[in-house]
């Protein structure tokens, strides 16, 4: 598992592809809290964590796209799946290494954090918070994208795919009240990834939307495991 | 060592690979030979635990490939069609990476130096694989296969797209290869199997269609009693006198080569040797003989009769080789085209 997930860590920084996501993160992260902090006189750091929302769903995929697709097309799935090495550990080393890849991204709400302490107590705690519900969801997102990269060998659609769920989860938040079949609304209520997140960026650290996000990861790790599993058998 | 039980994998309504068994032992080197699209490396997916077989077994050392795979995935080292090489890695990360997968608990350093002497890629340790070439890339395919010393070895052809220059060099790796590893090697390029393995297994559409040592194919394959002689003498009458030698069942001709220069193709009743009564013959009449070889299949036309589907020949196929006659001729046709 550590081998893979070095090897895949290794990979994004041998590519454009980390240094990319990086920067587009940083850019647009910074621009939101000079926006909301900084030029709007507030210590209040929710408006950025809120805007996060959206970047992490647009970027995420960039970093899931490539994790299985590639590997399917330069048939280097063959090195992997004929090693010593359960498909379980496979799927969490790719996972890990882009999980540690998004919490760099992630360092940066710190920085923001410490820019505010310098004028007043930016609100640990609620920033804390913060910062694990977006590991939190970022985590799932990238279960997600892993998936869908288990899927295809073409790392577009791959990317786009993800990026058509990861969106169809938060429309569904807009889309859930208008529903009139009751029992319809409450299972798109109950798979909304937007009001279970906006719920931490006030400062509620729930129980229940830590569950959700990590039941995401599981059941989207197994199946990813499943897909695997399945080339094998068809 | 391996053990092939009636292994089956069917791709929906295709069938792949249909009911093969066989074994082998530690040391050997298998030689799996047969067309595109015959299901050599579909089976050795199924060895390798890459894909799964419909039915049937495989058990390396003693472990089945579906109830312990780590076990056998650890005993096997595979280099397949297309070497699984991270084209982004420098041969040292890349075989750095492969021994932490394959959790090797051998020195690393010392160990992956000791495989780059063997299949000679020292040279370009510290290169991109992107930028190589072919037979390099082959060769860091192999070595990968070999890191961890495993047991059992299985290449999928592995000369394939190489010069002929680097494919001898890469035969004679894995004759040496086999001193030390069980190898399985496919290839549809029938002079490699016959240069490099001690036993044959010939495939097509899916179906073991013969298994012997290529030597005894070729003389099954063509029965020893056909002989082609090239005689310098009048044609009617080296015709009439070959006609009448005994146990001579028949006499082909095949016409004029050089000037008072004919070949002919004897066919001597089964388990009778003619050579010497032929020779005497025309010495008696001083019919000079300029050449008289078994007419022994070459495991190219053993292969054609085998995978053509009206040829009788592919009835007879697992033959109780006869153990006589007929000169062996070692001609090695070199073939390295790809598919």
């Amino acid at each position: 598992m550590t081998a893979i997930m070095r090897r895949e860590l290794s990979a994004y920084f041998a590519s454009p592809i980390g240094y990319i996501f990086l920067a587009v993160f940083y850019i647009f992260g910074g621009f939101y809290f000079t926006m909301t902090c900084l030029l709007s006189n507030s210590s209040d750091l929710s408006f950025t964590f809120n805007s996060m929302f959206t970047i992490v769903l647009i970027l995420v995929p960039l970093l899931t796209m490539r994790l299985f697709s590639e590997d399917k097309k330069h048939k280097t799935d063959q090195a992997l799946l004929t090693a010593p090495v359960s498909l379980l550990a496979l799927v969490l080393g790719k996972f890990l290494a882009a999980v540690l890849v998004y919490l760099l991204s992630l360092a940066a709400t710190i920085v923001y954090a410490m820019v505010i302490a310098v004028y007043a107590p930016p609100g640990w705690a609620h920033v804390m918070g913060n910062f694990i519900a977006l590991l939190l969801m970022g985590m799932a997102f990238i279960s997600i994208g892993l998936f869908v990269s288990s899927l295809t060998e073409n790392q577009l659609i791959a990317a786009v795919g993800s990026f058509a769920i990861a969106l169809t989860l938060i429309i569904i938040d807009s889309v859930a009240p208008t529903i009139t079949v009751p029992w319809l609304r409450q299972v798109f209520m109950s798979i909304a990834f937007f009001s279970r997140y906006s719920a931490f960026t006030v400062g509620k650290l729930e129980l229940s939307g830590v569950v959700f996000f990590l039941s995401i990861c599981a059941v989207f790790l197994f199946l990813t495991v499943r897909v695997l599993d399945k080339r094998r058998w068809s | 060592m391996i053990e092939v039980k009636s292994l089956t994998k069917r791709y929906g309504a295709k069938t792949a690979v249909d009911d093969i068994s066989f074994t082998v032992k530690a040391g050997e080197i298998l030689g799996f030979l047969g067309p595109n699209g015959a299901g050599k490396t579909t089976t050795m997916n199924i060895i390798t635990g890459y894909s799964s077989s419909t039915m049937g077994t495989v058990t390396v050392d003693g472990a089945e490939i579906l109830e312990d795979p780590i076990k056998v995935k650890s005993k096997i080292g595979y280099l397949p069609e297309h070497p699984p090489l991270y084209l982004d890695m420098t041969v040292k990360e890349y075989l750095s990476f492969m021994f932490d997968l394959k959790k090797v608990k051998l020195i690393k350093a010392s160990h992956i130096d000791e495989i780059c002497d063997h299949v000679k890629i020292a040279d370009v340790y510290g290169r991109i694989i992107k930028n190589l070439s072919k037979g390099y890339r082959q060769r860091v395919g192999l070595a990968q296969a070999l890191l961890g010393n495993p047991d059992v070895l299985i290449l999928d052809e592995p000369t394939v797209g190489l010069d002929p220059k680097q494919i001898i060099e890469i035969r004679k790796l894995i004759k040496e290869l086999g001193e030390k590893h069980t190898i399985i090697l496919s290839s549809h390029i029938l002079s490699e199997v016959q240069a490099a393995c001690e036993r044959v297994i010939v495939i097509n559409k899916g179906k073991i269609i013969a298994d012997d040592t290529p030597d005894n194919l070729s003389k099954a394959m063509s029965g020893d009693k056909k002989l082609t002689i090239r005689v310098d003498g009048p044609e009617s009458s080296v015709f009439d006198l070959l006609s009448k030698v005994p146990h001579m069942l028949c006499v082909d001709k095949l016409g004029m080569r050089e000037d008072s220069v004919y070949d002919f193709i004897l066919e001597a009743e089964a388990g009778h040797d003619v050579r010497r009564d032929v020779f005497l013959r025309l010495a008696e009449r001083s019919w000079p003989i300029l050449a008289l070889r078994g007419s022994e299949l070459s495991l190219e036309d053993i292969f054609l009769q085998l995978t053509d589907e009206n040829s009788p020949a592919a009835e007879q196929a697992r033959p109780d080789a006869p153990d006589s006659g007929g000169e062996s001729e070692d001609e090695t046709r070199e073939s390295g085209e790809e598919s």
